[in-house]
């Protein structure tokens, strides 16, 4: 659960940084998706490095997944009478949302995949350039709040999760960096997800036009 | 003060039990959480009924024997035992829930007492140090650094009580768990052992039908004896070393 969530975190922040080049416009932005698929080339063939990372993302995904619905029926089997009346005492929103949070995820990334990766989905048009399908798919507002909605579910998986994988690991044996475990799953979390929210919110607003 | 309390009923550990409703007049809120119940049992007694069971031992907050899920959080609403919990903390009128530790792992024995042995099979496991360390010797023979001395003790102040598993979403024992090895791994004498100490508790803990932990943290938030989360770092810290150590 920790380690494939480590490669989570590492994928969102570069692919998180990758979507900035929006700001710079439709040459610069397009540029990168290319260069991302010749990086490597030519000790890979072209998106190679592209097709490596698919592989390993994806079996993360499965190894998180599976590990995720090991521990919930595990739970379900610890207790197996509930309680008539339980309180939450300190338990974050993000701590208890991390399995229904974590299957929206899992079904964002596929929307997500059949909009942008396979072109299954297109609601702002069909166009050849990265940067036109992207901007024009922020101009339908509902595509935009899908986006912003499972950037919100993303950073509270993050903020609870990036402290859990710390904990996880063993690395927060005394109080001080127990505190800085949580210290840094928030700061992770607003980065990734306000990073990631800037490109819909920035079409939105119309700094990003066509 | 009057009081209507609602209590978990079950013949036995076989039965399927009930919330039955019993209202309460004259508490006084010096009596504490057990008095106010041994009260409630000698009205019952009196009037034909069985009485409610509970678990309680030494009642100065010490044995670990209590515990019971008061308005849903163990212990009740205080940070201490049941023991030492007092009818001051709630107010006439109130509505109060008791129900017993739910875990599968802690099966009710009759009404609000469940067993709790599990927690000496864990023990059992490993939670000790094979080697006689004979009698008291000079406390400066083996010298203990001040900080790993005092994390040893704050650990060891585990009563067994078994209100971080009652806590638990997970129904996870990880907090007792991380109390027993972090005791032990902060001292010299628990270093011979320590592989082997985590890895048997670990599968005790598990056999037994415990749920795994994702550091939620309700555990530490009801603990009387405050253990914090950070034992269970060093619970997992153990864990690492003892599956690398295997390969
Ligand atoms: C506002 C947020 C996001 C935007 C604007 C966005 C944008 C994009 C774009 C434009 C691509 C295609 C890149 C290309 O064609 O070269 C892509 C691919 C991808 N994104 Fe996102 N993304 C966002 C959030 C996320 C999140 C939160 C995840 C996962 C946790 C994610 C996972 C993926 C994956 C796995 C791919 C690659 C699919 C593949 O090529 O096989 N994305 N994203
Ligand atoms: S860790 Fe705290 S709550 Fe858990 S058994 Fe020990 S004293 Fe009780
Ligand atoms: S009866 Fe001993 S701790 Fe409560």
């Amino acid at each position: 659960m920790a380690v494939t969530g480590l490669v989570f975190i590492g994928y969102v922040l570069l692919h998180m940084y990758g979507n900035l080049w929006a700001f710079s416009g439709q040459e610069a932005f397009d540029d990168y998706a290319h260069h991302l698929r010749e990086l490597l080339t030519p000790m890979l063939p072209y998106g190679g490095l592209l097709w490596i990372l698919r592989v390993v993302l994806l079996a993360s995904l499965v190894g998180h997944a599976a590990a995720a619905f090991a521990l919930w029926s595990r739970a379900a089997k610890a207790r197996d009478r509930r309680y008539a009346v339980k309180k939450v005492v300190t338990a974050t929103l993000s701590s208890r949302t991390m399995r229904w949070g974590g299957v929206a995820l899992l079904a964002f990334v596929i929307f997500h995949i059949l909009h942008l990766t396979t072109h299954t989905i297109n609601p702002g048009g069909d166009p050849e350039s990265p940067y036109l399908r992207l901007v024009g798919s922020f101009q339908v507002w509902w595509v935009a709040v899908i986006y912003l909605l499972a950037m919100l579910a993303l950073g509270m998986h993050i903020r609870h999760g990036a402290f859990s994988m710390l904990q996880t690991l063993g690395l927060t044996d005394n109080r001080r960096r127990y505190r800085v475990a949580h210290a840094v799953g928030l700061v992770l979390a607003i980065v990734v997800a306000g990073g990631f929210a800037l490109v819909p919110l920035g079409v939105l607003l119309g700094i990003v036009t066509t | 003060m009057n009081l209507t309390l609602k209590i978990w009923r079950q013949p036995n550990g076989s039965a399927t039990g009930e919330m039955v409703t019993y209202p309460i007049t004259d508490v006084s809120e010096d009596m504490s959480f057990l008095e106010m119940l041994d009260v409630l049992n000698e009205r019952l007694t009196a009037e034909g009924e069985e009485p409610v069971a509970f678990d309680s031992d030494c009642r100065e907050g010490i044995c670990g024997m209590c515990g019971l899920m008061i308005n849903g959080v163990a212990h009740g609403p205080e940070v201490t035992t049941t023991c030492q919990l007092h009818m001051r903390s709630f107010s006439d009128g109130d509505v109060v829930t008791i129900e017993p530790w739910r875990a599968s792992g802690f099966p009710v024995l009759r009404d609000l007492a469940v067993d709790r042995s599990a927690f000496d099979r864990i023990i059992d496991a490993g939670g000790y140090v094979s080697v006689n360390t004979g009698a008291a010797p000079d406390a400066h023979a083996t010298p203990v650094p001040k900080e790993n001395a005092e994390r040893a003790f704050d650990a060891a102040t585990c009563i067994s009580c078994g209100a971080c598993v009652a806590a638990c979403p997970n129904g996870s024992a990880s907090l007792f768990l991380g109390a027993k090895i972090t005791h032990l791994a902060e001292l010299p004498q628990g270093q011979a052992e320590r592989h082997t100490r985590v890895l048997n508790m670990v599968h005790q803990h598990d056999l037994e039908g415990f749920g795994g932990c994702t550091n939620i943290g309700e555990c530490t938030a009801v603990c009387p004896k405050e253990i914090p989360q950070d034992v269970i770092a060093t619970l997992n810290k153990d864990m690492r070393h003892a599956l690398w150590n295997r390969v």
